[in-house]
């Protein structure tokens, strides 16, 4: 079930493939990303950041940074707003507003090597890195944990004094690093496992990895006399990032308007803030534009990763291979604050299938590590990892086809998920079958190669979103959204906006407007742009239609209800009239009530849906442990595929980072921990030659609450590969890698280890 | 009425109990029956919180109606990367 084009599926544009709007501007570098603005009088800042993973700050000296030469301001953390422990609305997702400000600043301790203490504003960047480092900062070391273990475990250093379990049974009487638990069963687990042919029960753990955007987070602030700040940032949320600089600052957040740059990546990375508050506060001071750009090493070591993780399933099947009972216990890395994917991680776990009885807990817990930020299906990879590979396991001991064991269980519209609520319409089977039917998976395999299977779900999210759509007097139409654009989303809305009005996708002008320009719209993220926007820019172009055919209605002395709109022109229904194309009528506008314009505001309900399955064939190299893909094939359900080709280079994106997630992606600490691999040398993301092409079939389940039938497709796509790989792996070698990632020295170890190397043959 | 599936943590509100039935035209007067009958519970609901409404989840969902035989469940909030 590939992605139908416009030609088959009713619509002429929905599903065709145009170069995208901003795609020139992209490619010939004319596109202006964060870093790229530089405004009359700008200082640069740079920002000083603690050397210890966990410290209290006993004092802290800038007498000497501000009176070197090019010094115009400085802070620290005493010149942001204390505020309470609040959680509030950032954008899409909860924020604790305290956390967030003391994540932006440290205050008395610093929780993770990397977190900003001062920083400074001056007229060159040497200017501005010679006082940070003349700062002088008095730090009491204190001992430091970095990973669940070392934090869950008895007499574990405290990062929190007042940090009490929520949701823990019997109510935590004492701190602890655990923030919080999730917690859900239904069902009889025991029952359920007391009469199952199999029970596979595997621990695994996963590392910290990060987005990996490669642009990094860059901001330029310039507050004016007025009291109000104009910021230029890239981000994927423009509005969130007003509202949480505004919090964090103690401003109202009319005070500054944002205006989007170009992002390169964010994966999630980029759905909160970091150096945006700093940048405001030194213009404010200096009375000048200030500019903060991170290098790589900063972006590491003071950005989120995703949480690395500990996880135990276990999970029962019958002889026909029904899911009789599953089981997951998680533990996540939330970084410094508490705040980790447990949550979706658990409702994740087992959201591909119906089981009968199911209980999942896990626990959000705080380490000396930069906090996390979210990172594409946030939580899902990793659990889906671990339940992917027991599955694997299950289908070997029942010697059943990997796929028919999915299919044997996978949901449908109104089964009972793990996670509580019915299943609404999905493509879960469809994703399988896809895969089944796909002569990939027939392919034969050489000696020494194996082959891997995994399926995943991601929830997608609605959410409120603004779009505004002006028809110009040349016959065109400006859409203008408050989405910054990641994943090729002007043409998505364009080529929606150019179905509804009846004209070329190339009259159609998409822009992402600043926060004074369009409604509020809530971040690019959760895959929700061509869903919730999506339907905002439908909203607004029927708007613009009707008001089109009002128009042709009053030149024609008829009734709007005597005229049609059909394929870019007002037609009269007796056919009396000749039509008018939107061309005439946006050139006589004026003498008919003046310009066209429509706005529309929504908060999107009934998102549907994510699922993707994959197959992996590998080869391990028994010299060196390296693993190669060699061939990859996902399907995954789109709903509709707007523009077949982002969608498609969504589904790609998620499966090369999943890959880099499985075969090599960690951070590294030190004794002392520090981040011993912040670049891009040593923290070793997939290159293109380390790939091969993905295939990507698109399946389209139509959503039935969109207009178009959209699913978000931006996230699901990471599920899947760390377990197909990993069952790719244990085809080829024989080996199970529960612990991620599996890189080089892992597995030639584990193959050592195994005596594996002769075994696979010379 | 409205059927109320209350996840586990939910139910030191409710004495153990794992389904109630309210009826309620509004998530948020929903919200304030299972208030009524479990004190506590409505503030533990009304922020931090997504409700799925016949398998639709939602975040903000204060003021969506309820239809009376609906099946609810009160879930974290999501978001999304």
């Amino acid at each position: 079930m590939t992605a139908t084009t416009a030609a088959t599926n009713g619509y002429k544009w929905v599903g065709t493939r145009p170069v995208r709007h901003d795609g020139l501007d992209k490619v010939t570098g004319r596109a202006r990303f964060g870093a790229d603005l530089a405004l009359p009088g700008m200082l640069t800042g740079a920002v000083l950041r603690s050397p210890h993973a966990h410290a209290r700050i006993v004092s802290i000296d800038v007498s000497a940074a501000e009176r070197m030469d090019g010094v115009k301001a400085v802070v620290t953390g005493a010149d942001l707003p204390e505020l309470e422990s609040e959680a509030g609305s950032g954008g899409e997702a909860e924020v604790n507003f305290r956390d967030l400000s003391r994540n932006v600043m440290a205050r008395d301790k610093v929780l993770y090597a990397g977190h900003p203490v001062a920083a400074v504003a001056a007229v060159t960047r040497q200017e501005a890195t010679a006082a940070a480092e003349a700062i002088r900062v008095e730090y009491e070391v204190l001992p430091h944990v970095l990973t669940v273990d070392e934090a869950m475990a008895p007499g574990a250093p405290l990062l929190h004094d007042d940090l009490f379990t929520k949701g823990a049974e019997p109510p935590a009487e004492e701190p602890s690093n655990i923030a919080s638990r999730y917690f859900y069963e239904h069902g009889d687990k025991e029952a359920g496992f007391a009469g199952a042919e199999v029970v596979v029960e595997r621990e695994f753990t996963t590392k910290a990895v990060h987005q990996g955007y490669i642009e990094p987070h860059a901001v330029v602030a310039d507050t004016g006399e007025d009291g109000r700040s104009t910021v230029w940032c890239s981000s994927q949320g423009h509005f969130a990032v007003r509202s949480m600089t505004a919090k964090v600052i103690g401003w109202e957040p009319s005070r500054i308007k944002v205006i989007p740059a170009e992002i390169g990546g964010g994966f999630g990375g980029k759905t909160t803030i970091y150096l945006e508050p700093l940048a405001v506060l030194l213009s404010q001071r200096a009375g000048r534009p200030v500019k903060l750009v991170m290098s790589r090493e900063e972006v590491f070591t003071a950005t989120g990763p995703t949480s690395g993780t500990r996880i135990r399933v276990k999970a029962a099947a019958a002889r026909d291979g029904k899911l009789t009972a599953a089981t997951a216990w998680l533990a996540y890395e939330a970084g410094a604050f508490p705040g980790s994917p447990v949550g979706p991680g658990g409702m994740c776990v087992f959201a591909p299938y119906e089981i009968p009885n199911v209980r999942v807990e896990g626990w959000d817990v705080v380490t000396n590590t930069p906090k996390v930020a979210a990172y594409r299906a946030p939580g899902a990879p990793m659990a889906s990892f671990a339940a992917e590979t027991v599955l694997d396991e299950i289908a070997r001991e029942l010697e059943m086809d990997p796929i028919d064991l999915r299919l044997a269980n996978a949901v449908a519209e109104g089964a009972q998920s793990t996670y509580g609520p019915k299943i609404r319409v999905v493509g879960c089977r469809e994703t399988l079958q896809a895969i089944k039917d796909h002569p990939h998976y027939r392919a034969p395999l050489q000696p020494g190669q194996g082959r891997g299977v995994a399926t995943g779900f991601w929830f997608n999210i609605g959410g409120d979103s603004s779009a505004t759509v002006h028809v110009n007097e040349d016959g065109t139409a400006s859409v203008m959204t408050g989405s910054p654009d990641i994943g090729g989303s002007r043409a998505s809305q364009a080529l929606m906006a150019a179905e509804e009005l009846g004209i070329d996708v190339g009259l159609i002008r998409p822009s992402v407007a600043d926060t004074e320009s369009v409604g509020y719209t809530d971040m690019t993220g959760g895959s929700r742009v061509a869903f919730a926007t999506g339907m905002a820019v439908v909203e607004a172009c029927r708007k613009v239609v009707a008001e089109l055919r009002s128009r042709a209605a009053k030149m024609w002395g008829a009734e709007p209800e005597e005229v049609e709109w059909v394929d870019g022109s007002a037609q009269h229904v007796s056919g009396a009239q000749p039509p008018l194309t939107l061309a005439e009528l946006a050139g006589v506008s004026s003498r008919t009530g003046g310009p066209v314009t429509a706005s529309a505001a929504l908060n999107a309900r009934g998102a549907g849906a994510a699922y993707s399955t994959q197959l992996c064939d590998v080869e391990v190299d028994r010299e060196t442990g390296a693993v190669k893909v060699l061939r990859y094939t996902t399907a995954q359900d789109a709903g509709r595929a707007i523009h077949p080709s982002y969608v498609e280079g969504q589904m790609q994106g998620g499966v090369a980072q999943g890959i880099g997630w499985a075969l090599n992606e960690e951070y590294i600490f030190d004794r002392s921990g520090r981040m011993e691999n912040p670049g891009f040398l040593d923290y070793r993301m997939p290159v293109a030659s380390d790939l091969p092409m993905i295939d990507t079939v698109v399946v389209e389940v139509p959503n039935p609450r969109h207009p178009y039938g959209v699913r978000g497709v931006g996230e699901v796509g990471i599920v899947p590969p760390l377990a197909a790989v990993a069952n790719a792996v244990f085809d080829a070698t024989g080996r199970r890698f529960r612990d991620l990632p599996m890189s080089p020295p892992r597995v030639l170890a584990a193959l050592d280890e195994a005596g594996a190397v002769g075994a696979m043959g010379a | 009425m409205a059927r109320v599936f209350l996840a586990s943590g939910l139910r030191d509100f409710t004495g153990g109990a794992t389904e109630v039935e309210v009826d309620a035209p509004t998530v948020r007067e929903l919200i304030a029956g299972l208030d009524e009958k479990f004190p506590g519970l409505g503030e533990r609901l009304s922020s931090g919180t997504a409700v799925a409404i016949d398998g639709e989840i939602m975040n903000d969902a204060d003021y969506l109606p309820v239809p009376p035989q609906a099946e609810v469940h009160f879930l974290p909030p999501l978001s999304g990367g």
